[in-house]
């Protein structure tokens, strides 16, 4: 910050950060379009068909053409609903997914909040996203929806469990909350980051911690409803679950929520286990450069595996076939609670007793 | 230093008139929804003292968890209402009296407080120092000083837990039940069976 006096008063404070939040959010939405964009262009390739290619080179401005469509559109609201709380729906979905990149760190010291929790507030802040999907199923005041909303209810609660043990390991390797000292500790190269134990000498752990990985990235999938578990809005028994009776901007603003928590997830995965900004490899000679290009540097890794695990994700949701419900609930509370329990307890003891403190 | 009383003004004004609505609203959905925006702010609150962990548990915890499974419980009611207001003039005095007292504590330990400093007898709460940071200086005491009251805690609700499960327990017999190894251990020997048939005879079972 500058050191004038102007940017120390809570006008200039208060400007600042405005201009912070700016700057996280709008190349966030512009790169939103083309992650969707990519999503239905990767489940197009992979049943050989060709995916959107009319708007603009290669379809690349199909997504601006959905928004123009999307927001030229009617409102409609059903008769019976709770019209407030039916409009605060989408917009509480919205705000929350936005909300979460608050804490992300986008490079060394590139980040809008450095909060000692911030571990935690995403945590905090990816379970308060159910409220979204149950007001907006609730006051459509209709049948589809409320069984929507309550599948996703149950669904995410369910999984935050398992999200919440897989972040302790994180935190016990770590020994730190704050994204930033997360990603800082895994420096160095691919061997230091913590889905391989965090260092050389933590290997014996990183089996451990290769498969919390796995059951993180399983379980951000069923957070952000996404197919394999996207029994909320499943077409063949829901209709389209809690998003039946919305149109127009407020079904936009469900689907961008949705699409931003789920590229949330994929820079939470990255941070927590894959070295967030950190190099694969520690280049010698990027110490060399000027702080500003060392940050676009770390930014441009930071990118390189958010796009990766978005590719992922959308692959999974090309070639997995949807969960029955009894099946998600058993594979949450019968598989993965266990699995995670046993492992936290697998890191604390490594912490403790292993050489590794 | 005046952001951080427009925030406290703002956030503890929500968390009043929130409350406020609990109890007022016509609509017991739209009473858990106040009472999720209290808990919110009242986590804004604790920020702003400084206790961030705490903020973040009561978030997780109770507008998390707690909250989504009242709001569960209220949505899937169908309750009169009408008939459950009937009974208010009746229960009225009997609740003023408890608010009444409640306020009445709250009044002298704030002026105990106010007068005294903090209660007498325990040494002041000591504000987080630079050195650690809220989660680290929490656990310091948790797991020292106060390991055995945490253990018991965890045991109380142990019992919960298990209480809760028994209760909703039950075994109904003649249900098929998906065994998903023993699905994933069939296999061409298992499942299926090779019969040679001589032409024109049938088999025969």
């Amino acid at each position: 910050m500058a050191p004038t006096s102007f940017w120390a008063t809570p006008g200039g404070w208060t400007l600042i950060t405005v201009a912070q939040i700016m700057a996280v959010i709008l190349p966030l939405l512009v790169a939103l379009a083309f992650f969707m964009l990519a999503d239905r262009k990767i489940w197009a390739g992979v049943q050989m068909r060709k995916g959107p290619n009319v708007v603009g080179p290669f379809g690349l401005l199909q997504s601006f053409a959905d928004l123009m469509k999307f927001v030229l559109k009617e409102i409609v609201i059903p008769d019976g609903a709770d019209k407030f709380v039916f409009l605060l729906a989408p917009v509480l979905t919205f705000a929350l997914a936005l909300v979460g990149w608050a804490v992300i760190p986008f490079a060394p010291g590139w980040v809008v909040g450095n909060i000692n929790v911030g571990v935690l507030y995403l945590f905090a802040i990816s379970s308060l996203g159910v409220y979204g999907i149950i007001m907006g199923g609730w006051a459509s005041n209709s049948k589809y929806p409320f069984l929507g909303s309550l599948r996703s209810a149950a669904q995410m609660v369910s999984y935050e469990v398992s999200i919440g043990f897989v972040i302790i390991t994180v935190i016990l390797l770590s020994g730190s909350m704050n994204l930033q000292t997360i990603v800082e500790k895994q420096a160095g190269g691919f061997w230091n980051w913590n889905v391989l134990g965090g260092g050389l000498k933590n290997i014996f752990i990183a089996p451990v911690m290769f498969g919390m990985s796995v059951v993180f990235f399983i379980s951000a999938l069923a957070e952000t409803n996404r197919p394999p578990f996207d029994l909320p809005e499943a077409e063949s028994e829901l209709v389209a679950g809690y998003q039946v009776e919305y149109s127009s901007s407020p079904f936009l603003l469900f689907m961008i929520g949705e699409l931003v928590n789920i590229v949330l997830m994929c820079a939470l995965i990255s941070l927590l286990f894959f070295g967030g900004w950190q190099a694969p490899i520690d280049f010698a000679f990027v110490h060399s450069w000027s702080p500003t290009a060392q940050s676009f540097y770390g930014l441009m890794w930071f990118s390189a595996k958010i796009c990766f695990f978005f590719f992922m994700i959308a692959m999974v949701k090309a070639i997995v076939p949807r969960y029955r419900y009894d099946q998600l609930m058993r594979l949450g509370w019968k598989v993965f609670l266990p699995t995670c329990g046993i492992a936290v307890v697998l890191v604390a003891a490594w912490r403790v007793f292993g050489g590794a403190a | 230093m005046a952001l951080q009383a427009i925030a406290f003004y703002l956030l503890s004004a929500v968390t009043v008139v929130a409350g406020l609505c609990v109890v007022s609203a016509r609509n017991p959905v739209h009473s858990v929804l106040f009472l999720i925006l209290a808990f919110f702010s009242a986590a804004g609150l604790f920020v702003l003292l400084g206790a961030e962990f705490l903020a973040m548990l009561l978030v997780v915890v109770y507008v998390g968890a707690v909250a989504v499974l009242f709001l569960f419980v209220v949505m899937m009611l169908d309750v009169d209402f009408a008939a459950l207001r009937q009974g208010f003039a009746q229960y009225a005095p009997l609740g003023a009296l408890i608010g009444g007292f409640l306020a009445f504590e709250m009044i002298l330990v704030s002026t105990a407080v106010s007068t005294h400093g903090a209660a007498a007898g325990h040494d002041t709460p000591q504000a987080a120092t630079q050195g650690f940071s809220n989660v680290e200086s929490i656990g310091r005491v948790l797991y020292t000083d106060y390991i055995y009251f945490f253990q018991a805690a965890g045991l109380v609700l142990l019992v919960a837990m298990i209480g809760a499960i028994v209760l909703t327990l039950r075994h109904k017999p003649g249900v098929r039940r998906q065994v998903i190894a023993d699905q994933v251990a069939r296999g061409p020997k298992t499942g299926m069976r090779i019969v040679q048939i001589k032409p024109g005879e049938g088999i025969s079972e």
